[in-house]
């Protein structure tokens, strides 16, 4: 197996496994953690798109150029890329502790109807909400039964 | 359902991403690299080309970089805030941890500052070196949650070596030469003090950095502690 194609494949997963997480869970700290995978996958792909076999890293030791040196452009992007990622990191981990403090828990669809709620309480209106059953009596259209 | 959607979503995007893969080559893209490894050591008189890079061929890049963790290290503030003076703390940790916290300060002060100062030349740098300088700082917190980093000294220092970094860029246009062109003598290539002004530069990145994660994460272990 070709080693390129093993680190371009983990790159793929660790992109697809990111976005997964933003998408799947509802705990604030996974969907963080899924932005981060996310992140750490890309930086991959960064690297790897001027990977080369056996080139050696681009610093000079005691005076010996290396036959094959690496890409310094994408290192330095990626340095980048992940001091960035801690600044993103620490202010939605911050974000995160706030909504625990506020709202008391990290579940987004318990946060978004506890604020709802607390939207509808202020305005003073009754929550909006789908009714069960049709609030008119009598044969409904289309000549279908009436509920019991 | 929802769930359903979701899956359904990710099974499509990552045909997407896989049939973008397909098309790109497995390594091997001819970038600037090859042209800035050739004549790096000559140009800027660096042995580590990525700092080179960082450094010399893009360095306002690095500095808007700065901007952006300095902007993230404000909001941290902002929204965390300043804890209660009366607020309750954790006690402190055991033996260990605090007997660790005291032998490693010391060691992560070093290994920081020896990573800083050798970006030059061997792997690493203002950046890297810096996380380590933060967590030299940050550990003490841990061991004892009672004691708070003084956070009007972290941004004194914060704020010097940004002006230090920026400083250093406009010395260079005095000389009508362009923002950050390294300067002074480039020394010979290898020792520590070569490569003119490319250690100055990650010096006060260190610093910055170091002050900035240090600010940061005992916001977040103060703000843990409010209640």
């Amino acid at each position: 197996m070709d080693t390129g194609l093993i680190l371009y494949a983990g790159a793929f997963g660790l992109i697809l496994i990111g976005i997964g997480g933003i998408v799947l869970s509802h705990h604030l700290v996974r969907i963080i953690f899924g932005i981060a995978l996310l992140e750490a996958g890309t930086n991959l792909l960064l690297l790897l798109a001027t990977w080369r076999d056996g080139a050696s890293a681009p610093i000079i030791v005691d005076g010996r150029v290396p036959a094959l040196m690496a890409d310094p452009v994408p290192q330095a992007l990626v340095l980048t890329a992940i001091v960035i990622g801690v600044g993103v990191l620490a202010v939605s981990l911050g974000l995160a502790l706030r909504v625990q403090q506020a709202w008391g828990t990290l579940d987004i669809r318990e946060v978004r109807r506890l604020l709802e709620r607390a939207i509808d309480d202020e305005a003073g209106v009754t929550p909006a909400s789908s009714l069960d059953a049709p609030a008119v009596s009598g044969p409904l259209p289309g000549g279908q039964e009436e509920r019991a | 359902m929802r769930r359903i959607t979701s899956l359904l979503f990710l099974l499509g995007l990552g045909l997407l991403i896989a049939a973008v893969f397909r098309d790109m080559a497995f390594g091997g893209a001819v970038l600037a690299g090859d042209a800035i490894n050739a004549t790096a050591a000559r140009e800027v008189g660096a042995a580590n080309f990525v700092s080179a890079v960082v450094l010399a061929y893009r360095g306002i890049d690095t500095l808007l970089e700065l901007g952006i963790l300095f902007t993230a290290a404000v909001v941290g503030g902002l929204v965390l805030g300043r804890p209660r003076p009366e607020a309750t703390h954790d006690a402190d940790a055991g033996f260990i941890l605090r007997a660790g916290a005291d032998l490693y300060f010391p060691l992560f002060l070093v290994v920081g500052l020896y990573i800083v100062l050798h970006g030059h030349l061997t792997p690493g740098g203002g950046f890297q070196g810096g996380v380590i300088l933060a967590s030299a700082f940050f550990i003490p917190v841990l061991a004892r949650p009672g004691s708070s980093l003084d956070q009007r000294v972290i941004s004194v220092i914060e704020g010097l070596a940004g002006a230090a970094f920026i400083l250093i860029g406009l010395l260079a246009m005095t000389d009508g030469k362009a923002f950050l062109t390294p300067l002074l003598d480039k020394g010979e290539l290898g020792t520590l003090l070569s490569a003119g002004s490319l250690p100055l530069l990650y010096a006060a990145v260190g610093l910055k950095v170091g002050a900035e994660l240090a600010g940061l994460l005992a916001h977040l272990a103060n703000a843990e502690a409010v209640d």
